[in-house]
């Protein structure tokens, strides 16, 4: 159900950046680009001694017009960006929880591969399977 | 092409046929057409293409064809009504095509479907037996140059050493194929005949079906006997031809097909291989291998990193960053399948399933059993198992490699490269044609982990020991001395001062203490040469410059053993007044390392140099023997002469 799923590194740049429709990547770029600060300012709202025991799970980081930017935060500071579609209002904070843990356990999945270098681009096809499961359909 | 002429002629649902499959299902069926097909009389190839028309496989020898496949009964009912056979009434060619194409499926464990035959499949297999060969010996009456015929059979054996030089995949079972032209009843025997033998020229779909007489194709045998593709053979491309070099000794006698099944089954020797290449890993056959080495010893098959990390995706079952045996199993399986040219596949096959692993081989020995429940039969584990036991052999050979190889983070790099050094050009020298392809595969296992191994061995210290050895030899004496300093620096690890002082800051008084403990090293060999080196005068141009140097070191040595001891009170007071002992402690302990690494290097270095001088002074006395013996034939010819 998700239009555009992006998976940002700690250094703020993007392991795996996925969206649909391919048209107009560029504004789902950008989308997950600003809402970088937004998970910045959350993440040291909420302050050092708070860092075990924040949620990994943002929420909503802010609603546009046509959709809404949902975030995830790792322990190790990766970034899990999820923009989803306004009109799709069947989607419930549970559902987009849910999505999260699945992204964290494909992304810790990637991260057991050895041949994976931390900080390269995502190409695994089990990653890139889960994840095109929770795309939207546009047809 | 005749194939597409053949396909032409009812066109029924569409097939998608690789090349392979084309060919192979295109000789299958002018076999079986080509009893009707077989040319008249004269000019064989040529009669047999220029007589168009559809042609229909008989249905005597497509139904022994279907048998031979080794499918059960209902299967093949199911079949033959699938393709349609029944409807239109005959085996036109696309039914037969379709047919072919249903028994690989079948042969696969897919199940009979339309479906199936959209997927690629491997070729199907045809079993031969050997009652059929005797069969058609037993017809000699009936056939038409008999002669010409029992050389066929006997030369069969030997077609599959010349089909060796042809780089054709499916031939490996074309002379297996040929018995199958030999019905005990004598029409269907003539029409069987051809099937062995024409088959670049059968493949012609336009083979026509009346009965041929034999003589046209008596001479089609011998010359079609090497060239005659093995339809049902399906040996992977590689594989084959890999499996034809390996177990060329072996297929004659086992008359029966020994196609391997599908390429992501384990057979017994490979099993044992990857559970020994385990083992070298992880001692523990019950446990992990962790991430990181498994990443180091696959890396080594030189497959792209990509391929490395999406095998590895597929192998790792549970994801946990580890493999257990099973998984292990899996993933040098599908290397050893991807090195061999399939291509990877989209899951994880069945038959490498983990779960299945375990299963099937409880035991690592003789799990036939379970074997022939998926396989056809015995025999058909034999090629591949060929095909692994030339993989062991050969492997067996680098096995070492794999065992040294995990010493790489050991400080005995110089030893790691001397044996595989040794163990390389030993395995070079023997058979190298067979068992070069999968050899390769793990030489690079040793190559690379050496050269890894070097390169670490190399990097810390910063003045490598052998610059200094080799202008030791060549150079002056006063560029040794000047080197000596860079090695010595590090070497001084070797004293007992406290960690506190590094050698670095101190490299006089480090520098003479080495050079005194180098000394007694590299004299042990200059010694040798020192002494025969009076004596020589026409040494080769090393032997001159290195002499005299090395004799220098020698009371350079005992001057500088003279200055050691008061050199050695020196650091010693000199560390006692550095504050800078809590500082230096760690860097000094990965000094300490460093220097033990180069130390160690530095002995082989030494007992190399050593052996090096023994033979050349060898070589010294081969000299003067031979400039002993010149000058007594110097003597002797003026006096035979006159």
């Amino acid at each position: 159900m998700a239009v555009c799923v992006a998976v940002i590194a700690k250094e703020n740049y993007p392991l795996y950046i996925r969206s649909i429709p391919t048209e107009n990547e560029l504004k789902f770029h950008y989308m997950v680009h600003t809402s970088l600060d937004v998970v910045d300012e959350k993440i040291s709202a909420m302050g050092k001694a708070l860092v075990d025991q924040r949620e990994l799970y943002l929420g909503l980081l802010y609603p546009t017009e046509d959709y809404k930017v949902y975030g995830y935060v790792t322990n190790s500071k990766v970034k899990f960006v999820m923009v989803v579609d306004s009109s799709n209002t069947a989607l419930r904070d549970n559902e987009i929880r849910s999505m999260f843990r699945k992204l964290h356990n494909s992304y810790t999945d990637v991260m057991c591969n050895p041949f994976y270098n931390p900080g390269d681009r995502i190409h695994s096809r089990a990653f890139d399977s889960m994840v095109t499961s929770m795309m939207i359909q546009v047809c | 092409m005749e194939a597409a002429a053949g396909g032409g002629c009812g066109s029924g649902p569409p097939l998608l046929l690789s090349e392979g499959e084309q060919q192979c299902y295109s000789e299958l069926f002018a076999r079986c057409a080509g009893a009707a097909g077989g040319g008249p009389g004269s000019g064989p190839p040529e009669a047999a293409r220029t007589v168009p028309g559809t042609v229909t496989a008989a249905a005597g020898p497509v139904a022994d064809l279907f048998r031979a496949s080794q499918l059960p009964a209902e299967t093949l009912h199911q079949i033959t009504e699938l393709c349609g056979a029944k409807r239109v009434g005959y085996f036109g060619p696309t039914q037969f095509y379709i047919a072919l194409k249903l028994i690989a499926a079948a042969q696969s464990g897919l199940p009979v479907r339309i479906e199936s035959i959209k997927c690629e499949l491997p070729l199907p297999r045809f079993m031969m037996s050997k009652t059929d060969a005797e069969i058609r010996f037993g017809n000699p009456a009936e056939l038409h140059g008999t002669k010409v015929q029992i050389p066929y059979l006997i030369t069969e054996k030997n077609t599959f050493k010349r089909m060796d030089d042809e780089d054709k995949q499916q031939e490996t079972q074309s002379p297996t194929m040929s018995p199958l032209a030999s019905p005990p009843s004598s029409p269907p025997h003539y029409q069987r005949v051809p099937l062995s033998h024409g088959y670049s020229k059968l493949r012609s779909s336009t083979e026509q079906m009346h009965p041929a007489p034999y003589e046209a194709r008596q001479p089609l045998v011998q010359p079609e006997g090497p060239s005659s593709g093995a339809p049902g053979a399906k040996p992977p491309r590689h594989k084959a031809s890999l499996i034809r070099s390996f177990s060329v000794e072996r297929e004659p006698h086992d008359n029966s097909s020994n196609y391997p099944d599908e390429p992501w089954r384990i057979t017994e020797e490979q099993r044992e291989y990857y559970v020994n290449q385990f083992r070298s890993l992880q001692p523990d056959p019950s446990s992990f291998i962790s991430g990181s080495v498994a990443k180091n010893f696959f890396t080594k098959s030189k497959l792209s990193i990509p391929e490395l990390s999406y095998i590895w995706e597929l192998s790792d079952a549970d994801c946990d960053g580890a493999l257990t045996l099973p998984e292990f199993c899996a993933a040098f399986h599908l290397i050893v399948a991807r090195k061999n040219g399939y291509p990877l596949p989209e899951g994880l096959p069945p038959t490498l399933q983990p779960e299945y692993l375990q299963a099937a081989f409880p035991k690592p020995k003789r799990e036939c059993t379970l074997f022939d429940s998926y396989s056809e039969s015995m025999p058909a584990n034999q090629q591949p198992r060929d095909l692994n036991r030339m993989e062991k052999l050969s492997i067996k050979d680098t096995a070492d490699f794999p065992v040294p190889t995990q010493d790489v983070t050991s400080d005995d790099k110089q030893a790691l490269k001397s044996t595989a050094d040794e163990a390389l050009p030993k395995d070079m020298s023997e058979d190298p044609g067979r068992r070069k392809p999968l050899y390769y595969i793990f030489i690079s296992y040793s190559s690379t982990s050496i050269e890894e191994a070097m390169k670490r061995g190399e990097d810390p210290p910063t003045p490598p020991p052998r610059p200094q050895k080799t202008h030791s030899r060549a150079s002056s004496l006063d560029l040794n001395k000047v080197f000596q300093p860079s090695v010595p620096a590090t070497k001084s690890g070797l004293l007992p001062p406290p960690p506190a002082l590094p050698p670095r800051p101190c490299p006089s008084q480090s520098e003479q203490v080495s050079e005194a403990e180098i000394h007694p090293q590299l004299n042990r060999a200059p010694s040798q040469v020192a002494e025969s080196s009076p004596t020589k005068k026409d040494i080769p141009h090393s032997q001159p410059p290195s002499k005299p140097i090395r004799r220098k070191f020698r009371p350079e040595n005992s001057a500088t053993e003279s200055q050691e001891p008061p050199s050695t009170v020196g650091p010693v007071s000199a560390a006692s007044g550095k504050p800078h002992a809590a500082v230096q402690k760690q860097s000094s302990k990965q000094k300490k390392a460093i220097q033990t690494a180069i130390r160690k290097n530095k002995e082989a270095n030494a007992v190399l140099a050593r052996l090096n001088s023994e033979l050349q002074q060898q070589l010294k006395e081969v000299h003067q023997e031979r400039i002993a013996l010149e000058n007594q034939l110097e003597q002797l010819r003026p006096v035979t002469v006159l």
